[in-house]
């Protein structure tokens, strides 16, 4: 749902400006007229709500509207520096957009609002900028949250890497819902709503080092929708995280450290792509550790896990969720893995980046 | 995934582990120590740590994880030598991924490059040779690193460099070969192996040949493995059936991709370009006499040590490190003083701690699941 504020009309009739340049320079950091056509044309046209147009430094949100929607406000910010800008699936943008509302949905809240701040090297096509801008806008609508202020910095070539963005995010909690990594109990069910490893695969292929044409795409999505319908099938579900850098390894180990218990999961039940499990062998890369953008770990109570898995089916981007594993009392702070070959392994944390293997 | 699941079968791997608990017992019967088998590649200690094989296995079998992770016996002086070449004015230094995180005596290559370094990940020295040809006004270095497995394609880029007249691209050569490294495992005193899971890849290059006198002069078994999950049982399978048959072979599992003969065109390209040092440096294990290559003086253009200033400083290794004794199997590596305190995936010591391949990290990323003597390490 949105709540969108009133704004007077005044600001919204201010005469717009345009850009009529193919790159973005450094005249349009400068805070003068060129700053104003580059956030006019670009940003407050694309993402076209009441609030942002009236272009005061801060955002006016009325706290009535949020107080009827629950008693806690959750409040998130993340920043996003992707290489490339732009990847099959998705790009910077939508990426920008779901990932603060996934950050927020998580924790159970309804996300309301964003903010957009973007760093631009100089010499950016305007066109892709204006692309990024529509797209984010694109998934806010369909997120059901509204852009509502921000900020723009133009910096020398060299001092970023052709766009960064920002994004901040507001959602409120509904009174008595309390999800957390320290509530895992054993005995929990563990709960994905699909293929995993799709993100972190796209992207190093899109980067084309490897020549590799796997053809898979980027799983960004929001998902407060989904996760909405598996907090009204399993009311008491435990925790939830979004798998994103360090992928579902990391997720599962934070949650056996927050809660001292032991978490088991079965390899063969993992959803996985075939192409990424093919392309992590010739990387000699783990897929558990790929980013996902569109991919949520549930652990819920035994007694609800049917439940949820059946209302996470019926979501479109849950179609596919699978129980991969439980909670145990055994080897706490630890994840453990029952290998296809019917042995087990330790899943640990990673210490930097997965590097690919020599040979 | 099609011929890769096929290695992967649960049923199969039951039925093999059957067959290896009797084969084992058998032969346990008549010794007291268990039965120590070493496999020399990093490629099949991956494996068997991804897999959870170790614990699967007969308590009486033991896998000893030798020195076949070019990474992780690379000593500290050739990583400050890298470091050095990397921080030249420049440069371009090119490298394999798993390289850049081992620690020389100051910093790794990744510290090097947050100060600044142009460091550069690529999968291939062709990739290497790319970067030189697109920055003719920079000196691009490959770090060449690898046993013969990786020798031939090193070999080659530096032919196709000259092919193609490109000046600007040099080669540090750290390549190094395995032969002379297992006789030097079986010459060591402390020696308890009964037998080897030869590397595959590198047999893929020098065939089946080389490594006859282990068998004849050493009575050890050798058998020639595949990488997948069931490559690896079969071949305990294979040692043991030796062992307990008395005979002391060189036997091939990896036959799919691993002929009898050597592949004589990439050893042609290796000896082309290619001569022995006298002797190289390995991390744990110390000198080994002719135990890596150099370019040859026709190439001499192409071979960074001599086109630019390395320091070429030995550095001992840490004094509490005993990475040597863990390569050559006489301790496990949560026997090592230092394993998982001083020395642990995040500030590593010894270079087995760095490396997804090397033992020290493996153990304490993957763990050892079920075996008594693992489980002080898992808790």
């Amino acid at each position: 749902m949105t709540v969108m504020p009133r704004r007077p009309e005044s600001a919204a009739s201010r005469s717009k400006g345009s850009l009529h340049v193919p790159a973005v320079t450094l005249a349009h950091g400068g805070g003068g007229s060129a700053m104003r056509d580059l956030i006019d044309d670009v940003f407050v046209s694309a993402f076209d709500n009441p609030v942002l147009a009236a272009l005061e430094d801060q955002a006016r949100l009325p706290l009535a509207e949020l107080a009827s929607l629950g008693d806690k406000l959750a409040f998130t910010t993340d920043s996003y520096v992707i290489d490339p800008l732009v990847f099959p699936g998705g790009d910077i943008g939508k990426l920008a957009v779901c990932g603060t509302v996934n950050d927020l949905a998580v924790g159970g809240a309804v996300p309301l609002y964003l903010t957009c701040s973007a760093i631009i090297e100089e010499g950016l096509d305007v066109d892709l900028l204006r692309a990024i801008a529509k797209s984010m806008a694109s998934a806010a609508a369909g997120a059901g949250v509204a852009i509502v202020t921000g900020d723009t910095k133009v910096v020398h070539r060299g001092a970023c890497d052709k766009l960064f963005i920002n994004t901040a995010g507001v959602g409120v909690i509904r009174k008595g819902l309390d999800l957390g990594a320290d509530r895992c109990r054993p005995g929990d069910a563990i709960l994905v709503n699909g293929l995993l490893g799709d993100h972190g695969a796209a992207i190093l292929n899109a980067r084309g080092d490897m020549a590799l044409t796997a053809g898979i795409e980027s799983d960004c999505a929001a998902l407060h929708g989904l996760i909405a319908e598996l907090l009204k099938a399993a009311p008491s579900t435990r925790f939830i995280r979004d798998a994103t850098r360090g992928g579902l390894a990391t997720v599962l180990n934070e949650a056996a450290k927050a809660s001292s218990t032991g978490i088991r999961i079965i390899e063969d039940a993992i959803p996985m792509r075939e192409e990424v499990k093919a392309f992590c062998e010739i990387l000699g890369l783990d897929p558990l550790y790929l980013a996902n953008e569109g991919k949520i770990v549930c652990v819920v109570p035994q007694d609800e896990k049917d439940a949820a898995a059946g209302a996470m089916r019926g979501h479109p981007l849950g179609k596919m969720t699978a129980i991969i594993g439980e909670v145990t009392g055994e080897w706490p702070g630890r994840v453990v893995m029952n290998t296809v070959l019917g042995g087990s392994r330790i899943v640990d944390m990673l210490v930097g980046d997965q590097l690919p293997r020599i040979c | 995934m099609k011929y890769v699941d096929e290695f992967r079968n649960p049923e199969r791997a039951k039925a093999l582990l059957r067959e290896i608990e009797t084969l084992a017992a058998r032969i346990h019967q008549c010794r007291r120590r268990p039965i120590a088998l070493m496999e020399v590649c990093g490629g099949h200690t991956h494996t068997i740590f991804k897999f959870g094989i170790e614990a699967m296995l007969p308590e009486s079998v033991e896998l000893v994880h030798g020195p076949g992770c070019p990474v992780c016996v690379l000593p500290m002086g050739r990583v400050d030598d890298c470091i050095a070449l990397a921080e030249s004015p420049g440069v371009i230094f090119t490298t394999f991924g798993d390289a850049v995180r081992v620690p020389g005596s100051k910093k790794s290559l990744l510290g090097a490059k947050a100060g600044g370094a142009d460091v550069r990940m690529v999968y291939s020295p062709l990739d290497a040779l790319k970067i030189a040809r697109a920055n003719p006004g920079k000196e691009v270095i490959f770090f060449g690193l690898g046993f013969e497995t990786t020798m031939p394609s090193t070999a080659l880029t530096v032919l196709q460099a000259e092919r193609e007249g490109i000046r600007n691209f040099s080669l540090f050569c750290n390549h190094i070969t395995i032969i002379p490294t297992i006789k030097a495992i079986l010459d060591s005193p402390e020696l308890e192996l009964d037998g080897f899971l030869g590397p595959g890849h590198v047999s893929m290059v020098i065939g089946m040949g080389p490594y006859q006198f282990i068998a004849k002069h050493y009575r050890r078994p050798l058998v020639i493995a595949g990488f997948e999950p069931l490559d690896i049982l079969q071949s305990v399978w294979m040692l043991l059936k030796q062992i307990a048959e008395g005979r002391c072979e060189i036997e091939n599992q990896y036959s799919r991709v691993v002929p009898p003969n050597a592949n004589s065109a990439a050893l042609a390209a290796i000896s082309q370009v290619f001569e022995l040092r006298e002797f190289f440096e390995w991390r744990g294990l110390g000198s080994i006499d002719r135990s890596g290559v150099r370019l040859r003086e026709a190439y001499a253009d192409y071979d960074a040590e001599r086109k630019f200033s390395v320091p070429a400083l030995r550095i001992a290794d840490p004094k509490s490190c005993q990475c040597g004794e863990v390569l050559k199997g006489v301790i496990k590596p949560w026997q090592c003083k230092v394993f998982g305190s001083a020395c642990t995936p995040e500030t590593p010591l010894g270079a087995l701690m760095v490396s997804s391949e090397g033992a020290c990290a493996a153990y304490h990323r993957f763990g050892g699941l079920g075996r008594k003597s693992h489980k002080a390490n898992a808790a």
